[in-house]
């Protein structure tokens, strides 16, 4: 298999470029000659995308407004596998076992975690599947992990109590999980949270770490938090990365790990390495 | 209903007992205790509806006003309908504009006095009880001029947070063939202690649930209804700090079932447990004589802890819902008892343990609507796979003669479902209750095989849960996490300053209209 160069779709020979789509048209699908006109739509879409030739392998009407439509076709666009913008790991990933080790040589101390759900959400799913023994993906959360000592604020918690209580635990870093998006509401819970850890704390804030399925991993620096974690994350990356972030910072056993490098390509692709754990110290 | 699963009967029997025997305290607490939503559920039935320009109900603004006077634990009735006479004051609202400027003296009357208030508050009172009456016979009517479908009822929900953009979503849906339609809250509104007022368009991932919601979407529901000729049930949610409100606005604008379950909002919403338990016992009351379904949340302890793990934890919380189910008056066709299919697809052998608990739960609650939840902590993103699973719940829910299937799509996780997730998602159970919808008559399960064993052994772990549970009391087994995995201690959670202890002579007009008909 070709690592660079250019690639194609597989469907059932090389570079055949074939793929599949679904998709539904606010079009009805009653009489012979609305089918007509719904299946040219669908396939007049399909040329627009950039399959050609394309076939609508099925079409159903959905009451008496919409069709919805199968459809399989070539793809004209290439793949230019050197041109891929990948978003690397920038530390590695540890077992559990050497996390416990790292922490009790580095700090001489349990690792403090605060998480919550903050703002309206009361989708706890992603900070428990972080947090709680029983953890995410076949892997235990953070609460199962000897040195991590674990306090997990549920839903619905106020940015000033999230502050007050890291506070008060002396958190090194706190997780923070956002499912409910709309209007924006987990960029903008976010940044008033990392806000609010900065007036408070200033320099001395723990480490700011935001996980959800709507986050764009590389917009950390703009929302003002030090990591964000996107869909399929589980408990062991983050602790690799609060190792990886805390332990560096803090002058553990210093320069075991380079800086974050992570080149991007890509549209846009301006934005600085998501972490910034060196303001964190 | 013959037994599939050769269940011990004393087994059975005991574990309802005790049950009974940990949920008996928590019912006193109930019967000793008021909340602000109680009592402002008194006024909604007495008609005090409507909010000031902030948006604040005027029932909150009169309920804090007598409060601030008197207290509540003589009950609001008592002050409120005093001031009404003593003021001459021809609605509650015009009291309750001139309560919270400050212009209403209330306190308590005694003899004669409080004589003519009760009178006059259980007057006004019996006219919400009528409506909900009326709203009652309505739907039997609407019942019995279109059709009732047959079970397993189709679930779907709608959520755009536009009440406007629901209602054609869920009269499509209905025409698509969904039995029930439920209309999902908007986000943290289980933590607004008001109700909020009238038409809303704007929600965060779902709807609010106000009365006029509530209004709208019934009657869109009942012109489908009679264009389909099968009558629509419409769901909403009684659940936060605003139970006993909502309820009662479920009940006079004839909505069919409500989600309603004595712990969901202690364990998954950090609501007190004391006010929950006071609230829920209300919101029962009133549902039961509304002629409402409740669908409780069992499926969600499933979403946080494992689902073999944590099967038994489920059962315990079923006979809990029950035995406050009846206690407060509701039928065995009333109790939608919810469970769910979220066993890990990757076990062995998965699918022949979740027909052990499905079946396990029909045999217990062979009278309750069942409520079967799909899949969702084990949809990966993998479309294809996910509309697999959906189709083994269908299978399973028809098998072992679930009541109620609120329908999985296979894009749970993804995104609000599209349109034509709904429809496949139709698609999918109409094939599954087409091919397979009388297979539960010829499915017999080994007396000794797999299934039987997995159901008898997650009894019997209901069981010892259950002892332990009555030898330390409810309130202590949901400080130390027993349900969900979530502790959550008596003393903590939101909406406790809510909470007063009835004084003598505490006066609840609606309580005892509702509990003389029990």
């Amino acid at each position: 298999m070709s690592r660079t160069g250019i690639v194609r779709p597989y469907g059932d020979t090389t570079s055949d470029g074939r793929v599949q789509l679904s998709f539904t048209l606010p079009v009805p699908f009653g009489d012979e000659a609305e089918r007509r006109l719904a299946e040219g739509a669908a396939l007049q879409l399909a040329a627009k995308m950039g399959l050609d030739p394309a076939m609508v392998v099925h079409a159903k009407g959905m009451g008496p407004d919409f069709t919805f439509f199968i459809v399989y076709g070539r793809a004209c666009h290439v793949v230019d596998l050197s041109a891929v913008a990948v978003a690397e790991r920038e530390f590695p990933l540890l077992a559990s076992a050497e996390v416990n080790l790292r922490i009790r040589s580095a700090l001489g101390r349990k690792l403090v975690v605060v998480g919550a759900c903050i703002g309206t959400d009361a989708h706890t799913v992603g900070i428990d599947a972080i947090l709680n023994v029983k953890g995410h993906a076949g892997e235990k959360g953070l609460e199962y992990y000897r040195e991590i000592r674990v306090v997990n604020m549920g839903a619905q918690v106020g940015v000033a109590d999230l502050v007050a209580r890291a506070a008060a635990e002396h958190a090194d870093a706190v997780l923070v999980s956002q499912v409910v998006t709309q209007r924006d509401a987990h960029l903008s819970n976010a940044r008033e949270m990392a806000a609010a850890f900065t007036d408070a704390l200033g320099p001395a804030r723990p480490l700011l770490v935001v996980g959800g399925p709507r986050f764009d991993p590389s917009a950390a620096r703009d929302l003002g938090v030090d990591k964000i974690f996107g869909r399929g994350t589980t408990p062991r990356e983050v602790a690799s990365y609060l190792l990886h972030a805390l332990v560096r910072s803090r002058g553990g056993p210093g320069g075991s790990s380079p800086p974050a490098s992570t080149p991007r390509g890509g549209p846009g692709g301006s934005s600085p390495p998501a972490s910034t754990a060196e303001e964190a110290a | 209903m013959t037994t599939k699963l050769n269940l011990d009967p004393a087994v059975v029997a005991q574990a309802r007992e005790l049950a009974a025997l940990a949920g008996k305290p928590v019912v006193q607490l109930a019967r000793t205790h008021t909340t602000t939503s109680v009592e402002r559920a008194v006024l909604r039935l007495a008609g005090l509806h409507g909010a000031d320009s902030d948006g604040m109900p005027w029932v909150n603004r009169l309920a804090d006003a007598v409060r601030d006077q008197t207290g509540l634990e003589h009950g609001v009735a008592l002050p409120v309908w005093d001031a009404m006479l003593a003021g001459g004051y021809p609605d509650l609202r015009t009291l309750a504009v001139d309560a919270s400027a400050g212009l209403v003296k209330f306190r308590l009357p005694e003899g004669q006095e409080a004589d003519q208030a009760r009178a006059a508050a259980d007057r006004s009172v019996k006219t919400g009880i009528a409506r909900i009456d009326a709203q009652r016979a309505e739907r039997d009517r609407m019942l019995a001029t279109t059709s009732n479908p047959p079970m397993p009822w189709i679930y779907l929900i709608v959520a755009t947070g536009d009440i406007y953009e629901d209602i054609p979503q869920a009269q499509a849906a209905a025409r698509e063939g969904a039995d029930i339609i439920a209309v999902i809250r908007s986000t943290g509104q289980s933590l607004l202690d008001y109700v909020p007022e009238g038409a809303t368009r704007e929600g965060y991932a779902g709807t609010y649930a106000t009365q006029e919601n509530f209004r709208l979407m019934r009657a869109a529901l009942d012109d489908t209804s009679a264009e389909l000729g099968r009558y629509v049930r419409l769901t909403n949610y009684a659940s936060g700090l605003c139970m006993p409100e909502i309820a009662t606005l479920a009940g006079l604008e004839r909505l069919d079932m409500m989600l309603n379950d004595c712990m969901y909002g202690i364990i998954f919403r950090d609501i007190n447990p004391v006010r929950t338990f006071i609230d829920q016992r209300f919101s029962r009351q009133v549902h039961a004589r509304a002629g409402i379904i409740i669908n409780t949340g069992e499926d969600n302890y499933l979403t946080t802890a494992d689902a073999v793990d944590a099967a038994h934890t489920v059962v315990v919380s079923q006979l809990l819902n029950e035995y406050f189910g009846r206690e407060a008056g509701l039928a065995d066709s009333q109790l939608g008892l919810g469970h769910a299919f979220e066993i890990n697809p990757e076990l062995p052998d998965s699918f022949l343990l979740e027909l052990a608990h499905a079946q396990l739960i029909r045999e217990l609650f062979p009278d309750a609507p069942l409520k079967y939840m799909p899949p969702t902590k084990h949809m990966t993103g993998n479309i294809f796979d996910g509309y697999l699973l959906d189709a083994f719940f269908n299978l399973a829910g028809c098998m072992t003669g679930q009541s109620i299937l609120l329908i999985g799509m296979m894009t749970e996780g993804i995104h609000t479902p599209f349109l034509s997730d709904r429809d496949l998602a139709l698609e999918n159970v109409r094939y599954v209750r087409r091919a397979a919808g009388r297979l539960g008559g010829s499915f017999r399960p080994e007396p000794d095989g797999l299934v039987a064993r997995r159901a008898r052994q997650v009894l019997a772990e209901s069981v010892d849960l259950l002892r332990r549970i009555g030898s330390q009391g409810l309130l202590t087994a949901i400080a130390a996490g027993t349900f969900g995995v979530t502790r959550r201690p008596a003393d903590g959670g939101r909406g406790l300053d809510g909470v007063v202890r009835r004084a003598e002579g505490y006066y609840n007009p609606a309580s005892q209209i509702l509990e003389a008909a029990q």
